[in-house]
């Protein structure tokens, strides 16, 4: 067991689990959102030459994605290392 | 020099680049082959996740498809980003933590099950194969276009270089060769793009030069381009550019699809095995991502400049069509492959692009990313580059594939299950046949396709969403999951859309439209639905067949931090 106590193995699975799922929603809002439910709507809005629903599903969703597996990157290794469950 | 020089020039001397790195770092033992023991960098390893995954789907497929489908084009360049948010988050650092070599390794060590991991091979087989059938067609292209030879023609010395070039090395070769071949093909991407970008709208970036004015002289100057696009396609009977014509569900479905089958594809799993630490499986997944999106953020914009530029082209300034006779060269090098055809239906010598009955040309979407740096006038060290980085992207998935499928043939079902006394050298030598046979297999439906490179490549993805997303992701976040609810759940996950697949495109093709279809999601969507049966078939029968083991529920609970990660072993 890594962790001192069960309690704070506990504690490390709901934070992880806790900033997964804001990234997630995110990454769901970004592209089946903005992408594609609500394209329609956003295309009634124009910036630079692109409709902006358009824009969400071939540009702005990937431009999102990399943002967020970075957040999650250095948001881990801090979770880690506050747990004291990181890699020597 | 004319362009076919040229062309044998770079793609031979990037050819030479490749093998010389697979004899340096020539595969010696068979740990060597499979995972290049553990110690790549994560910069290096996410460089060549990106090559690996970027296939001739990718490089050749995508742009041309969506320069045809316009805004349903999205679900490629949405559904093949969003599933390395889904890895990096779910997946990769798990199974780092959990430390074996292969997918099956992983279902059949959390599902204690010998028949769970042979179902796993079996669908990892599947899987490869369907992908790497459809890299056949994109080496075919590229070779038919630049040997000046007939589509099957190509597709077959293709084949034969893919499987030399595959038996060569193994994974650790495979690692610094896709290194290389990442930038080469990347950089084959974007030179074309930006050129074609400073044309025609003087932006630098293609990212935002497609959604800039048109340049002077050019036509349609001082319009937005994708403006003039929309309103192109229109006065010629298509659907406006940026909207489209897919249902709602089916766009929802197929990225879905794609972004699940992402997180489950075996051949890029496997990927997060081969660095050192558990967060070194993070970086690798978000630089993978990083080099992915290089391509993919520049894939709309070659999409759209090249639909312009082709309308331009072929049905002149005017839009009257521009005479035969004087049709640029890209047209009549292409006829030779038989990818692009022109009948002239109301004999007036002129060639005429259109969705409805006006049209003459029938254009193959494979070639769009091919023919484009033609099309616009590029030099023709452009042209050549552009055939190489083709070639390095269909290699570099194909080599990957292969290399999955002789693992699995040879590994996870000879070695682990029907002859566990096979030496070394024989596990080695069966790799080498199964990669031989699943070549041969292939090439057959590269001559044959079912389906456009990146449709084809959707299916695979779609049978991966069904199979072993849902088993990895319980396996992982619901410890109580069962061997039988899992087996239970792939089983039926993939026999759906495999029938569906299989149904739609070969049994009963003349049925394929959206009044057919189940809720109207298409066969390349379809795995979205095999997904959520597999995902309730597995919690279903996990509630009547009990938990799973009080040891692989404490299994579970170790690979959830990352302290203690050793090297990726075999048993």
């Amino acid at each position: 067991m890594a962790f001192k106590s069960e309690e704070l193995a506990k504690a490390y699975w709901r934070e992880n689990i806790g900033l997964v799922l804001k990234l997630l929603a995110v990454w769901f809002i970004v592209s089946f959102g903005f992408g594609i439910i609500l394209v329609d709507w956003l295309n009634q809005i124009t910036f630079f030459g692109f409709k902006l629903g358009f824009w969400f599903a071939q540009q702005g969703s990937i431009i999102t994605f990399v943002i967020l597996i970075f957040i999650y990157i250095k948001r881990m290794a801090a979770l880690d290392n506050k747990y004291e469950v990181h890699e020597d | 020099m004319d362009i076919q020089t040229l062309t044998f020039i770079i793609v031979g001397l990037t050819f030479a680049l490749y093998i010389a790195i697979a004899i340096w770092s020539r595969a010696g033992s068979t740990n060597d082959f499979y995972v290049a023991s553990g110690g790549v960098h994560p910069v290096m390893n996410g460089m060549a996740t990106a090559a690996d995954w970027m296939s001739a789907a990718s490089f050749i497929s995508m742009a041309g498809i969506i320069a045809f489908a316009g805004y349903d084009g999205s679900v490629y360049l949405m559904g093949w980003t969003g599933g390395y948010v889904l890895l990096a988050l779910c997946l990769a650092p798990y199974l780092r933590k959990f430390g074996k070599f292969t997918v099956p390794d992983f279902i059949g060590d959390r599902y204690y099950s010998q028949t769970a991991r042979t179902i796993a091979v079996i669908c990892a087989i599947l899987i490869s194969f369907t992908y790497i059938a459809g890299q056949m067609r994109g080496v075919g292209v590229v070779f038919s276009r630049f040997l000046e030879v007939e589509i099957a023609t190509g597709v077959f010395i293709g084949a034969v270089i893919v499987f030399f070039y595959t038996v060569l090395g193994g994974m650790k070769g495979i690692t610094y060769t896709q290194v290389a071949q990442y930038c080469v093909l990347a950089f084959a991407y974007l030179v074309p793009a930006i050129f074609i970008s400073i044309y025609m709208t003087g932006h630098v970036l293609p990212q935002t030069g497609f959604g800039a004015t048109i340049a002077e002289g050019v036509a349609g100057e001082g319009k937005y381009l994708l403006e003039r696009l929309d309103g192109l396609s229109q006065e010629l009977g298509l659907a406006a550019y940026t909207s489209g014509v897919k249902s709602k569900i089916d766009v929802f479905a197929i990225t879905a699809a794609l972004m699940v089958g992402t997180a489950g594809l075996p051949h890029v799993i496997v990927r997060f095995f081969t660095v050192p630490k558990v967060r070194d499986a993070r970086r690798s997944a978000g630089w993978a991502l990083v080099f992915i999106s290089v391509v993919y953020l520049t894939a709309p914009s070659i999409a759209a400049f090249s639909k312009v530029n082709l309308i331009n082209t072929v049905n002149g300034p005017d839009l009257t069509g521009v005479e035969y006779e004087q049709a640029p060269s890209w047209i009549k090098n292409w006829e030779q492959t038989g990818l692009i055809s022109w009948e002239d239906k109301n004999d007036d010598g002129k060639m005429f692009y259109s969705g409805d009955e006006r049209n003459e040309m029938t254009v193959d979407r494979d070639i769009m990313v091919l023919a484009n740096p033609e099309i616009a006038d590029l030099p023709a060290w452009v042209v050549a580059l552009v055939a190489a980085g083709g070639v390095a992207a269909a290699l570099s998935t194909s080599a990957g594939l292969l290399l999955v499928i002789s693992t699995s043939v040879s590994h996870d079902l000879l070695k682990r299950t029907l002859a566990p006394n096979i030496t070394d050298r024989q596990e080695l030598m069966w790799a080498r046949i199964a990669a031989a046979l699943a070549i041969a297999l292939s090439t057959w439906f590269g001559i044959n396709p079912p389906g456009f490179v990146a449709q084809v490549v959707a299916f695979a993805f779609g049978l991966a969403a069904a199979s072993f997303f849902p088993a990895i992701i319980l396996g992982i976040f619901y410890k109580r999951m069962n061997s039988t609810g899992a087996i239970a759940g792939m089983v039926v996950g993939v026999l759906f859309t495999l029938a569906y697949i299989i149904y739609f495109k070969f049994v009963n093709p003349a049925a394929n439209n959206a009044d057919n279809w189940l809720f109207g999601i298409s066969p390349e969507g379809i795995g979205t639905l095999g997904m959520l049966i597999n995902f309730v078939v597995s919690y279903v029968v996990h509630k009547f067949t009990g938990d799973a083991p009080q040891a692989t529920q404490d299994l579970v609970e170790s690979i959830r931090y990352p302290k203690g990660a050793g090297h990726a072993t075999s048993h």
